[in-house]
């Protein structure tokens, strides 16, 4: 059984449709990687795949006992109100707050467990400084920190290297693969095409025409050769 | 003055409304950081008219206990307004408005059609601006806004991480398996409570003021979450005392009185929030 199938899935805002009649399946262990134009529907898509909207048909089926609690979500974008006051160490911590259930506070494990991914994404130095504070970069940082502290089986990344310099995504890249390694298994959508086709296991594109199969089959497809010189001439140009 | 005072607390009733705007004013503070971050001082406002018209009704039933009319109408429209605020986007804000105004205007034509009292336009004025004596206070209020604020605070304590969790983001809770949708509606029903305990107090006009001053005066000064929730608690409470003794001191009127503090607070925290940059 797949961790995640989804069956002739509908999707969409009000009362327009933005993808229709989509197939595909997400194993245990997959590194599958999300690409389209902008505007196809990735990040919907996302969202629909975490509950946060209603599809209008079809389905989404967890397996293997996945529950919501396992997943780790980092968005595209997070509107917070000016002035919010939250720390850094704050919202690295509330990823832990499916961990500890109906228990009110946070213990040793799960504070260790924010410290550690501070670490990782090097914002410990400023965790106690105000996030509204911090550059975009450093704030798309803090919450793939928090998405680190929440992720259990699976790990839903609406593109995590937008926004980060050279040096932090070629890092980045790094640690999600060895997540992957470790048995996690990552959904990212991205737009950087080389990477997708380098780490990535499987590749699921959407837009006018759905493409869902292995990135070996996917770049021997004509909709896979012809997205990838699109793309590829667009960042050279 | 110092003597006028100590024998002022010699009084029980003077005693009663310290106690009592002690609780309500850390119970309005600590909601009211949430309240304000995540927009929901609307249906702070919104209730509190609505709570007048309750209070009007009961009082034409001439019912001994109000509360059992003002509390449970106060907590479904705090339920209804959640809805309609998140749902229909545009029609929200109408629709609170015209609940709000709606509750008012009828609260005040029940009253006036069928008000036997003599000092209608004291009444009136007592539940919107509250009690200008506060004799008001029997020890049974004083004992049932005891245990609703310890039930309020617990509640805010044990649930602290997570009602900071919606508040900061919404969707990535949901999206990691918080039931978002039950701690809105918590704190709902919180915010309901807490202006029924208040309208006692400062009366339903000047609630929404005990709870958002002390959260926006807080946001000035502090970056975290949780130092701008303990400060905004302790100015709260700060306020709400100095108040009170002013208005025994001045014979002001105390739900005004305390606002008016809340007020000063809040300038002198923009004052030095600006200066600290
Ligand atoms: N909140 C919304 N309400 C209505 N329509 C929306 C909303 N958000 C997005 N859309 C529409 O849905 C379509 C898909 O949007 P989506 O954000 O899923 O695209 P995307 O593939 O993630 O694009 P990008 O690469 O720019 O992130 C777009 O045409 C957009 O106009
Ligand atoms: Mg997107």
């Amino acid at each position: 059984m797949s961790l995640i199938d989804v069956r002739s899935l509908t999707l969409g805002y009000e009362n327009r449709t933005v993808l229709r009649d989509l197939s595909f399946c997400v194993d245990e262990g997959d590194y599958l990687c999300i690409v389209g134009e902008n505007g196809s529907g990735k990040s919907t898509l996302m969202k629909t795949l975490l509950g946060l909207q209603k599809p209008f048909g079809g389905e989404i089926i967890f397996g293997d006992g996945l529950k919501h609690t396992e997943i780790g979500y980092l968005p595209q974008q997070t509107v917070v109100q000016k002035d919010f006051p939250a720390s850094v160490r704050e919202i690295v911590l509330s990823g832990c707050q499916a961990r500890c259930g109906l228990r009110p506070f946070y213990n040793r494990e799960e504070k260790q467990l924010a410290d550690r991914n501070m670490e990782r994404m090097g914002i410990k130095e400023y965790s106690r400084r105000c996030y509204r504070d911090l550059s975009g970069g450093q704030q798309q940082r803090v919450l793939l920190a928090r998405a680190l502290c929440a992720t259990r089986k699976i790990l839903l990344l609406d593109e995590p290297v937008s926004g980060l310099d050279p040096m932090v995504t070629a890092e980045m890249y790094e640690l999600i693969e060895g997540l992957n390694k470790e048995g996690i298994t990552i959904i990212m959508i991205s737009h950087d095409i080389s990477a997708a086709v380098c780490y990535a296991g499987k590749i699921l594109h959407i837009g006018k025409k759905t493409f869902f199969g292995t990135k070996e089959e996917y770049m021997a497809s004509d909709i896979g050769k012809l997205f990838i010189m699109s793309e590829e001439g667009g960042a050279n140009a | 003055m110092l003597d006028k005072l100590i024998d002022y607390l010699q009084y029980p009733f003077v005693q009663y409304a310290l106690i009592v705007g002690v609780l309500i004013a850390l119970c309005s503070s600590l909601i009211g950081v949430s309240l304000v971050l995540k927009r929901f001082s609307f249906i702070g406002d919104g209730l509190s008219h609505v709570a007048f018209g309750a209070m009007a009704i009961a009082s034409v039933l001439n019912l001994t206990n109000q509360m059992i009319i003002v509390m449970p109408v106060t907590v479904v429209s705090a339920i209804l307004l959640l809805r309609t605020g998140r749902n229909a986007k545009i029609k929200g804000d109408a629709a609170i408005a015209m609940i709000s105004v709606g509750a008012l205007a009828l609260g005040y034509l029940l009253m006036n059609i069928f008000s036997t009292s003599s000092n209608l336009t004291g009444d009136v004025c007592s539940t919107l601006f509250g009690s200008t004596s506060m004799l008001t206070l029997t020890l049974t209020d004083v004992i049932v806004c005891g245990v609703i604020s310890a039930i309020v605070v617990a509640l805010f304590l044990i649930f602290y991480n997570k009602i900071f969790a919606v508040t900061f983001d919404e969707s990535f809770a949901t999206a990691v398996g918080t039931r978002s949708n039950r701690y809105n509606l918590l704190l709902a029903m919180i915010i309901a409570v807490i202006i029924v305990l208040a309208m006692n107090l400062v009366g339903s006009l000047l609630i929404s003021a005990l709870i958002i001053f002390p959260a926006l005066s807080s946001m000035r000064l502090f970056k975290s979450f949780r130092s701008v929730t303990i400060f905004s608690a302790v100015l709260s409470v700060i306020c709400a005392v100095s108040g009170i003794i002013i208005s025994i001191l001045a014979g002001t009127p105390v739900g005004a009185t305390i606002v008016a503090a809340d007020v000063g607070a809040f300038l002198i925290c923009t004052l030095v929030g600006i200066f600290k940059k």
